[in-house]
């Protein structure tokens, strides 16, 4: 399954989109409820499998999902579940135990939607680059067109139910995926993270809640889905985005006139090991890909393109490895084949 | 300040233990806590939820009529008539199990949201959905904000007669009932 879209790029490492050198992507999510019919977490199974044949009968009617692909979450192996967490589609609790789930990955994965995991609809727009904008947009359009037929959980106080009321409201969480290898050899991150909290943002790591800071890449998203509109909410979020884009080149710029060498030294090294090296972990690798990235950013390399080092971060997850080479390999193996087809990739770049 | 056991991450978390009278403080990160078995029973529950569900199953300081500190009550509370969730168990799982849960346990949610969100009122998007009178809320949003403009302007006459507008508005239910 999926090996069509493992030679893709995904669609949020497409490199497209407005300040995509330092913005990997922008998401928007929705949560919705199907009417009287109970959530997904004390639902039966009978009330689970309804909630799916709800969504899948509103996918048929819609014009704007017609192209797109439909899954039941126990088709997927273990394999094809990692896989589509990698490529953000599903999210890490969606793949968690729990029969009737189900899963819709429309055109060019630009919009998939999980059926039952904490709600019973989660819809899910992601793009390249700073596009929170349009990603709401296409979220918002699938939304109204669903939504001729199903009727959602609805309170004229409270706005949309959710399962959890940390997401009443909207239901919306607005996210973008930002590099900020300045502000961490800065040391300016902690105080550009404490500043982000109080206007109402959460700073995450990579893959979402829980997670570490890996590759100097941080989640920033919406912290509250009540009291505000969808496009207040939006605004606020692109707006300090904005301003963190300006912090992180502002702390590249001191980079660069205070320790060049360094920093240049660090860009190189970091290239040298990816076209060298006979064994690689893809921790590694999402590390080393932070320091080419920023030497991209800053000019000081340009031997290899934005598009390659997206293309090598994402064959380098672990599930995307097994289903390119197309066999399942132990951490060993993987290592070894990750490093050979890095340096493959590289071949011809100096 | 760093955790007293990894010293890398910021402590979040301190415990204070009293052995033979002597009093041993540490501060510890999240993870070193869960390691050495000081493990929060709403770990993962978002922060102000959990604050405030603790504060629900657990007796306040004047002594309620709940039981054992932690011990949630179970004697005759009220239930969600769809989906049979109570508060304690909705305090021990962090989610609800119904949309009628939030009719049910209207007032306690509206604290709860206050506290999540700092505000009760959803401003955003409005479905077409049958049964509900969605102009009704249109309207009184487009009052709303007509109030805000005229108070800003200080046109205090203006925002007087806006006021009584909403005022009548609210005696009637969104479903166009008025209310009791």
């Amino acid at each position: 399954m999926f090996e069509d879209l493992v030679k893709k790029p995904a669609a949020w490492l497409s490199g497209e989109g407005e300040n995509s050198e330092i913005v990997l992507s922008s998401r928007v999510r929705l949560a919705r409820n199907i009417c009287a019919v109970p959530f997904p977490s004390v639902a039966q199974s009978g009330e689970r499998e309804k909630a799916v044949s709800f969504v899948l009968g509103a996918i048929q009617k819609s014009s704007r999902l017609a192209s797109g692909q439909f899954y039941n979450s126990c088709d997927l192996s273990p394999l094809d579940r990692d896989f589509l967490i990698e490529r953000h589609l599903v999210s890490p609790e969606f793949m968690k135990e729990g029969n009737s789930k189900a899963l819709y990955i429309g055109e060019e994965e630009k919009i998939s939607l999980m059926i039952n995991e904490e709600d019973h609809l989660r819809i899910q727009a992601l793009r390249s680059g700073l596009e929170i904008k349009s990603a709401f947009e296409l979220a918002d359009k699938v939304d109204s067109e669903l939504s001729s037929s199903l009727e959602f959980d609805f309170d004229p106080d409270f706005g949309y139910l959710t399962s959890c009321p940390t997401n009443v409201g909207t239901g919306m969480r607005a996210s973008v995926l930002i590099h900020l290898p300045g502000l961490v050899l800065t040391k300016e991150i902690e105080n550009v993270i404490s500043q982000v909290t109080k206007l109402g943002l959460t700073v995450r790591g990579f893959y979402g809640e829980g997670s570490d800071v890996l590759g100097n890449l941080f989640q920033i998203s919406n912290q509250t889905t009540l009291g505000k509109s969808e496009e207040d909410l939006i605004e606020s979020l692109e707006k300090v985005t904005l301003q963190i884009i300006e912090y992180e080149n502002n702390s590249r710029n001191t980079l660069y006139r205070d320790a060049r060498e360094q920093i240049e030294d660090k860009i190189w090294r970091a290239f040298g090991i990816l076209q060298n090296a006979r064994v690689i972990t893809s921790t590694e690798v999402t590390n080393l890909l932070s320091a080419i990235r920023l030497g991209l950013g800053m000019g000081t390399i340009s031997e290899v393109s934005l598009s390659t080092v997206n293309q090598i971060l994402l064959i380098s997850f672990p599930a995307h490895l097994q289903k390119y080479f197309n066999r399942e390999m132990d951490p060993n193996q993987r290592d070894i084949q990750r490093a050979e087809l890095i340096r493959e990739k590289l071949k011809g770049t100096t | 300040m760093l955790c007293d056991d990894c010293k890398k991450k910021e402590a979040t978390i301190q415990i204070t233990q009293i052995i033979d009278n002597q009093k041993m403080t540490l501060n510890l990160c999240q993870k070193c806590a869960e390691k050495r078995g000081f493990s929060s029973p709403f770990a993962g529950v978002p922060f102000p939820l959990a604050e405030f569900l603790s504060g629900m199953i657990l007796p306040g300081p004047s002594g309620s009529s709940a039981g054992k500190k932690g011990v949630p009550r179970t004697e005759k509370e009220p239930k969600c008539p769809n989906c049979g969730m109570t508060l304690s168990q909705f305090a021990q799982r962090g989610r609800l199990g119904c949309g009628s849960c939030y009719k049910t346990f209207r007032t306690q949610l509206k604290d709860l949201l206050r506290k999540i969100h700092g505000s009760d009122r959803h401003r955003g998007k409005i479905p077409n959905l049958p049964g509900v009178q969605m102009e009704y809320l249109k309207e009184e949003r487009k009052l709303q904000e007509e109030l805000k403009k005229a108070i800003d302007e200080e046109d205090f006459e203006m925002a007087a007669s806006i006021r009584d507008k909403i005022k009548n508005l609210s005696r009637m239910d969104p479903f166009g009932q008025e209310k009791k």
